[in-house]
């Protein structure tokens, strides 16, 4: 195999900061390599780098052996290089075949577009890498898994031989990711080189030919799945040594807290988006959501935080009905709320950390005497959260927008932990945030749930649902589909409920089977 | 920063840091933009004056020369327009006469008198800007201010002054917060955008105003539509005699000015208010009422309007009459974005557009230089306020800090 891409000495900086640090790194024709490391190590400013969005100060990029100057995307593809970004680049309303012409268009004589054309190309294309996609389907009508078909049938539209694909299983389902790694070995298999970056470990170890580790904008080495395992790549991605099973204690189920009966919740569009749902959380247990995203979970979570009032159904927290109370008499209830979107709900990105500190309790004393704020208490408080919770920042006066993802998340924590908790609702709460700072985050819910606080975890990771839970319920299309016993479940049951699967014909499709 | 580290003297190095703060500083830009905006403006009274062209037939240097002069001339005027002859000040206080002074002073005292509509006017919109709210409404609430507390003049009598001035003051900031209130409250019910809203309310307004000041509020004693003088103990008393219009209004704006800043950076009323506007969604995870802050915010920013109104009416005119604002309303939104939103930034940005009218005012009447190269000015320098990427390419400044927050962020290890 030879080395069809090579980067020398990739050297990044911005103000105040070692982006990349004498990168070397070499893709070999027909592999998948791997990129691993944390939120903030410089994969994705490396990879920009490669496609022609920055510009580096040193090094030197080799595509095939010759030197190749990339100052712009076009100037990649020309080099035979695609990106898929982790944010897809489509047109929601546009079809699959305006999609993949969008910039290079094919025409037929006067101007005209000529999709029939491309529309053949894009079927050959498809079927020589078994990537299905009706290529005249409107993309906002597409599942996600064929929406990042989409974008890489746009690459091999373009000829490329180099695919980047940045955090492509982010957003998929277990089935979905699975079919994925499908598509990515048939491209090898066609002669295509792949650099997949991520920072999960299974799929790296499970799916890359070479693992490169990068931290702090250095190449810590390069690794292959044979040689490596998990605890060994963690502890090269966050160098130190990282806990993978967490200790858990038996749960200590006590009195009910939330109490949620036939609840109906409809989404922005005012279409039903929770339909009928049922369920309670128990003092001293974690009940987990599971479900791929955009089955009901967030409306459920809004309706369960006083964010927005359900049309059918009702709401009881130790045993006082909540169905219409407000998020602020929620908090007063001693719920707390790790919202899905912390930079929308959660933060005030233009706040200084210490006023973010008290978001949801401004009002009260100590920090407000009558209308007063009182800012020695407020910065007092800002400075002990800031040692308690570890949180990375030069002062509590400094700009939240300048903070990590991983210490913004720790803000909204320690916020929402500093107060006395019966009832804690965490929504993705450790979504995009690197391996240290997910240990952290697991740490301390088991902890409140130790203490005797509720939890009601939601997240799309089966990981983290099953690592955590005691309970799991799984939401399909509005509706709970199954709970079951976290001891007693694996990730392939949960994946089938997750696509739809009622547990009746679950059994019956396995009785079929044998 | 890491090419400092290299400078052999600590002391240079101490400079250059200072140096590279400057230029990134926000306020840098602003001063920048106002100084950009008078030197190009000098240049517009230079090309708009005939002897240059003259002078230019002559040679390129009489041309020139001519040219510099024009520009001198109007800033000299516009100069001894805004805050007196220094001449004639130092000759006056030589004299030790009072009514000379006050004569000598009074250029000065008169910008402050145009520069208190302005700091009321800019403080409601700039209140509005703080909660995410654009009220383009001022013009309207100062009519309506000014409606309101000359109808508290002229028709409440036999009160004392202690008590009827300060009324009519506070019933002409009513009549602003009720102006502001009907787009608040639409807003809040309907989802109506206060922008439409309150340029819609400007026009019933001012055809208000027409209306009244032609019927009901209508002097029956003179021929035009005015209405008749304020009761003198509705006054706003003056300070000094004639012809210094300076009046406690500068003061009553200084001690709203400062109120606005108590409440909005003080108080969990102002924390709710800055949160909504900051990022609404968090305030609504929060627990923040949105709808009352909406409300209650347009209110308040009508009533600051609507003290600019009572302002003129109580403590400058007397009385009312037809298009009596000649646009504070709309200055001041521009103002408040010059002044960065904060009430003390539309102090001093008032301050500045008080001593450009009035010198502007002073310059037409004493060197006959048109008054509108005043509005080319203010123009220019609202232009690169809203355009800072002009202003740091021009001075080579640093791009702004947030670009380079982000970039760390990412660069940055957890």
């Amino acid at each position: 195999m030879g080395v069809i891409l090579e980067l020398h000495g990739i050297t990044k900086r911005f103000p105040g900061v070692l982006a990349n640090d004498h990168i070397d790194l070499d893709l070999r024709e027909g592999e998948i390599h791997a990129l691993l490391g944390e939120n903030g190590a410089g994969k994705t400013t490396l990879m920009n780098i490669l496609y022609g969005l920055y510009k580096p100060d040193e090094g030197e990029i080799y595509v095939n052996g010759k030197k190749a100057e990339i100052h712009s995307p076009r100037d990649a593809i020309a080099h035979g290089i695609g990106m898929v970004h982790q944010h897809f680049m489509l047109v929601p309303v546009f079809t699959v075949v305006d999609n993949v012409m969008l910039g290079d268009e094919y025409v037929r004589g006067g101007g005209f577009l000529d999709r029939r054309r491309a529309a053949n190309r894009i079927l050959e294309i498809s079927k020589q890498y078994n990537l299905q996609v009706d290529p005249f389907a409107y993309i906002k009508d597409l599942p996600v898994g064929a929406q990042q078909r989409v974008e890489i049938i746009k690459l091999l539209f373009r000829e490329a031989n180099i695919l980047i694909l940045d955090e492509p299983t982010a957003v998929l389902t277990p089935q979905e990711v699975d079919e994925l790694f499908k598509i990515m070995k048939s491209l090898v298999a066609g002669g295509k080189s792949i650099i997949f970056i991520t920072h999960k470990l299974r799929e790296v170890l499970e799916f890359s030919d070479r693992i490169t580790v990068i931290r702090n904008g250095r190449v810590v080495g390069t690794t292959t799945p044979q040689e490596a395992d998990q605890s060994k790549l963690a502890s090269m991605m966050v160098g130190r040594q990282i806990e993978f099973a967490i200790e858990k204690k038996p749960a200590e189920p006590k009195e009910v807290v939330l109490e949620v009966r036939n609840l109906k919740v409809l989404d922005a569009r005012q279409l039903v988006a929770v339909n009928g749902v049922s369920f309670e959380v128990h003092a001293g247990e974690v009940l987990g959501i599971a479900g791929v995203q955009g089955n009901g979970q967030t409306e459920l979570v809004r309706a369960l935080t006083g964010m927005q009032h359900p049309v059918e159904g009702e709401i009881r927290i130790f045993g006082k009905v909540m169905t219409h109370a407000s998020p602020r008499e929620f908090f007063e209830m001693g719920a707390a709320h790790i919202p899905e979107d912390r930079q929308r709900d959660g933060l005030v990105l233009t706040y200084p950390v210490k006023d973010n500190f008290i978001l949801n309790t401004f009002y009260k004393p100590p920090y407000a005497r009558g209308i007063v704020l009182q800012q020695p208490a407020i910065a007092a408080h800002a400075e002990e959260l800031v040692r308690r919770f570890d949180i990375r920042t030069p002062s509590i006066f400094t700009e939240l927008s300048a903070l990590s993802g991983g210490n913004q998340q720790k803000v909204i924590v320690a916020r929402e932990f500093s107060r006395p908790l019966k009832l804690l609702i965490a929504a993705q709460p450790t979504r995009g945030l690197d391996v240290g700072s997910i240990e952290y985050i697991h740490h301390r819910l088991l902890e409140k749930r130790d203490e005797g606080c509720a939890v009601l975890l939601i997240s799309t990771e089966l990981d983290e649902i099953l690592q955590l839970s005691d309970r799991i319920a799984v939401m399909y299309r509005g509706r709970i589909v199954a709970t079951v016993n976290a001891a007693e479940t694996t990730k392939e049951e949960l994946g089938l409920y997750m696509a739809g699967m009622q547990p009746e014909t679950l059994s019956l499709a396995q009785v079929v089977e044998r | 920063m890491r090419n400092l580290g290299q400078q052999p003297a600590q002391s240079l190095r101490g400079f250059f840091i200072f140096l590279e703060e400057v230029r990134r500083s926000p306020l840098t830009v602003t001063f920048l933009a106002i100084f950009t905006g008078l030197f190009l403006g000098g240049i517009i009274a230079a090309l708009s004056s005939e002897p240059m062209y003259e002078a230019f037939r002559l040679s390129v240097g009489e041309g020139l020369k001519a040219g510099a002069q024009a520009a001198w001339n109007t800033y000299r005027a516009l100069f001894l327009g805004a805050f007196g002859d220094p001449v004639k000040i130092s000759a006056a206080f030589a004299s030790g006469d009072w009514l000379q002074i006050n004569r000598a002073l009074s250029p000065f005292f008169e910008s402050l008198v145009q520069a208190t509509p302005y700091i009321f006017a800019g403080l409601a919109v700039a209140f509005g800007f703080r909660v995410g709210l654009f009220n383009i409404g001022a013009e309207g609430q100062i009519f309506v201010g000014a409606l309101a507390a000359v109808w508290a003049g002229v028709f409440i009598k036999g009160l004392p002054a202690l008590v009827h001035a300060p009324l009519a003051f506070l019933i002409g900031g009513l009549g602003g917060a009720l102006w502001g209130f009907v787009p608040g409250w639409l807003k809040a019910k309907t989802g109506a955008h206060e922008v439409i809203i309150t340029i819609m309310m400007n026009y019933v307004a001012f055809r208000l105003s027409e209306y009244l000041l032609t019927g009901y509020l209508r002097d029956p004693n003179k021929t035009t539509p005015i209405s008749a003088p304020i009761e003198t103990t509705a006054w706003i008393p003056r300070l000094f005699p004639d012809p210094n219009r300076f009046h406690w209004g500068f003061f009553i704006a200084l001690g709203i000015a400062y109120l606005v800043y108590l409440l909005l950076f003080k108080t969990t009323w102002g924390f709710e208010l800055r949160t909504v506007g900051a990022n609404p969604h968090a305030a609504h995870y929060a627990g923040m009422n949105i709808v009352r802050s909406t409300v209650i915010t347009m209110s308040l920013s009508g009533m600051l309007a609507g003290f600019a109104g009572a302002n003129e009416v109580l403590g400058v005119n007397r009385n009312l009459g037809v298009a009596f604002s000649s646009g504070y309303g709309f200055d001041s939104i521009a103002l408040a974005l010059l002044g960065n939103s904060h009430p003390l930034g539309v102090v001093l940005a008032a301050l500045l557009f008080g001593f450009l009218r009035n010198g502007a005012i002073q310059m037409q009447l004493t060197a006959g230089i048109p008054i509108d190269i005043i509005s080319i000015i203010q123009a220019m320098i609202l232009a690169f306020i809203a355009a800072p990427a002009i202003i740091r390419t021009l001075y080579r400044l640093k791009p702004p800090k947030e670009v380079e927050l982000t970039v760390r962020s990412e660069g940055e290890t957890a």
